[in-house]
């Protein structure tokens, strides 16, 4: 008997190392270069343990106030994922597939006009803002200059036509919130396009450090471009989607009504919480439908800020581009997007 | 993480991800219209670990380049939909959230018939409160919600409207009156038969309009396929 446990439990472990031979020296470099933590056997651990533990957690879990916060958790990374995965696979596409040479010919050469020309341009990325920030960094990566690519990270969430669409269904009877938005949210993406090329410098913007793809063949490239940016933009959005389900679950709506009444104070009120609920710009229109004791300007503000700044986006930014950059990109977005916003509406609403 | 932690972790979330959209999962989470794209994020995902084992093997990278400890964070996901999956938002996202009834673009004819008439909570609330209950008149309706219970113990029979996900759920209320059941535990399903009444009334949280039904008889009834109301502002 102990000799068959033996030869059954020996000839597997042996097939399952063999051919990996390579990968054990790579593991082995892990190793020293992590101390005795290594990372597989971490993950299982983690997953074993909540496993066993699973009705501990589960008791820990059912207040009303957790259970919420756990669906609105599940449901913004849900939501998102397939939009961050196609935006990761647009990115990748970009960095390995796309020359240099192909964004030097397509955009203008002088960074003022390359910045209206990349503003358009994110009206043909349909999807919403998870979708923006990988594509952003590549073309960033592929040396297209900073403030054009900034451009385009904030008009592609806002200005497609699946949002604007969204848009017109949400406001049957206000079409003008549709040019409003449209003309309001280009507006603010080419300000900050030219606002970084004034005032922006380079140390702020950390250029995506990675392993340079070029000794592998396209398909290494691709898929190693594809790992990297999930797993590392999702970890952000992990960050994101649990701050806003804790202000979901938390900030009462009652505060939204005293609010409504005071023209200034309704649009200040309005860009806090798209900052505060990080909706998706495919949806957000219909969330701002639904405010009907705001003003349309107050409205406007929402669905212009939402899609250029909230929680989810700045702990993307701050992972793609770095902390210093986000800290100091992200508010000036919210300010420029709040007063054109505002100024847009009492222009066209 | 390194990367065969990294195909792993991504392995798990694209199989949790396909897990729910082949199950009825997915709904709880978000509109059904974004199933296709779901699965399709839960197919990558696993191409993608498997990519990185197939060429790590090939070809294994010699240095080690700091790879993000965020990553850590993509496990929150795979656990809280495996060993938990919350449900749908329910009675205490609606009663601390205010009555989104909208004004409808029209009020298309009812079906005519002797039998109770089918509603959806908010097509009776819109009729009520913007036709004045018009065509609701002198009619058996019989209209499917869950139970909440506002903070003086007023029943409301509520379904949750959404566009996208559940972070931008709202609520669509009607107060019950009438042979309104005894004991009602918040979250219950029920099926209520009932007549209009001109009643009407305002959320506590947001003013907006609630209107009143008068309750005739009521059955529990199990969660509907979807949870959500997807029809109500499209």
């Amino acid at each position: 008997m102990p000799s068959r446990t033996t030869g059954g439990t020996g000839p597997v472990a042996t097939t399952k190392t063999a051919p990996t031979d390579p990968d054990s020296t790579a593991t082995a470099g892990d190793e020293k270069e992590a101390g005795h933590l290594n990372s597989p056997l971490v993950l299982t651990l983690l997953l074993l343990t909540a496993v066993m533990f699973q009705d501990p957690i589960r008791g820990a879990l059912s207040a009303p106030v957790m259970q919420s916060w756990m669906t609105v958790f599940v449901a913004v990374l849900v939501q998102a994922l397939p939009f961050l995965v196609l935006g990761v696979l647009l990115s990748a596409a970009i960095a390995v597939f796309v020359p240099p040479s192909f964004f030097a010919r397509a955009l203008p050469r002088r960074p003022a006009l390359a910045v209206p020309v990349a503003g358009a341009a994110g009206a043909v990325l349909p999807g919403c803002e998870c979708a923006s920030v990988p594509v952003a960094g590549a073309l960033v990566r592929r040396g297209v200059t900073p403030a054009a690519a900034l451009a385009f990270l904030l008009s592609a969430p806002a200005i497609n036509p699946i949002v604007l669409t969204a848009t017109a269904v949400a406001f049957p009877g206000d079409p003008e919130m549709v040019l409003a938005r449209f003309v309001a949210s280009l507006l603010v993406a080419c300000a900050m396009g030219w606002l970084w090329h004034r005032l922006g410098r380079t140390d702020w913007l950390r250029t995506p450090a990675r392993t340079p793809y070029d000794g592998q063949g396209k398909g290494a490239a691709f898929w190693g471009s594809v790992r990297h940016d999930v797993t590392h933009a999702g970890g952000f959005l992990v960050i994101g989607a649990m701050a806003a389900a804790t202000l979901k679950a938390v900030v009462p709506a009652q505060w939204l009504v005293l609010a409504a009444g005071h023209p200034v104070l309704s649009v200040l009120a309005l860009a806090v919480l798209a900052v505060l609920l990080s909706i998706c710009s495919e949806a957000d229109a219909f969330v701002a439908a639904s405010l009907t004791q705001f003003s349309l300007t107050a409205r406007l503000t929402f669905l212009v800020v939402g899609p250029m700044v909230d929680l989810k986006l700045f702990a993307m930014q701050a992972g793609t581009f770095g902390r210093a950059f986000a800290l100091r990109f992200a508010p000036a977005t919210l300010a420029l997007a709040v007063v054109v916003s505002a100024l847009t509406g009492t222009v066209l609403l | 993480m390194n990367r065969l932690a990294q195909s792993a972790l991504l392995f798990l979330l694209g199989a949790t991800l396909l897990h729910a959209g082949t199950t009825d999962l997915y709904l709880r989470y978000v509109k059904e219209g974004l199933r296709p794209l779901v699965l399709l994020a839960g197919a990558v995902l696993i191409a993608t670990a498997a990519a990185t084992l197939y060429y790590d093997r090939r070809a294994p990278a010699g240095g080690h380049h700091h790879e993000p400890r965020v990553s850590w964070l993509l496990t929150l996901p795979v656990l809280a939909l495996i060993l938990v999956a919350p449900p749908a938002l329910g009675s205490y996202s609606a009663s601390h959230t205010g009555t989104a009834l909208t004004k409808p673009f029209g009020f298309p004819a009812l079906p005519a018939g002797d039998g109770p008439l089918r509603l959806a909570v908010a097509d009776y609330a819109g009729r009520a409160i913007y036709d004045k209950g018009r065509s609701l008149r002198d009619r058996d309706l019989r209209i499917t919600g869950f139970v909440t219970l506002d903070r003086d113990g007023t029943p409301y029979l509520v379904r949750m409207g959404l566009n996208c996900c559940a972070a931008d759920a709202q609520p669509v209320k009607i107060a019950l009156t009438g042979d309104v059941p005894p004991v009602l535990r918040p979250d219950t399903w029920l099926e209520i038969t009932g007549r209009y009444t001109p009643r009407r009334t305002r959320d506590p949280v947001n003013n907006g309009p609630v209107p009143y039904l008068e309750v005739t008889a009521s059955r529990p009834v199990p969660p509907p396929h979807d949870p959500y109301d997807e029809t109500w502002n499209t």
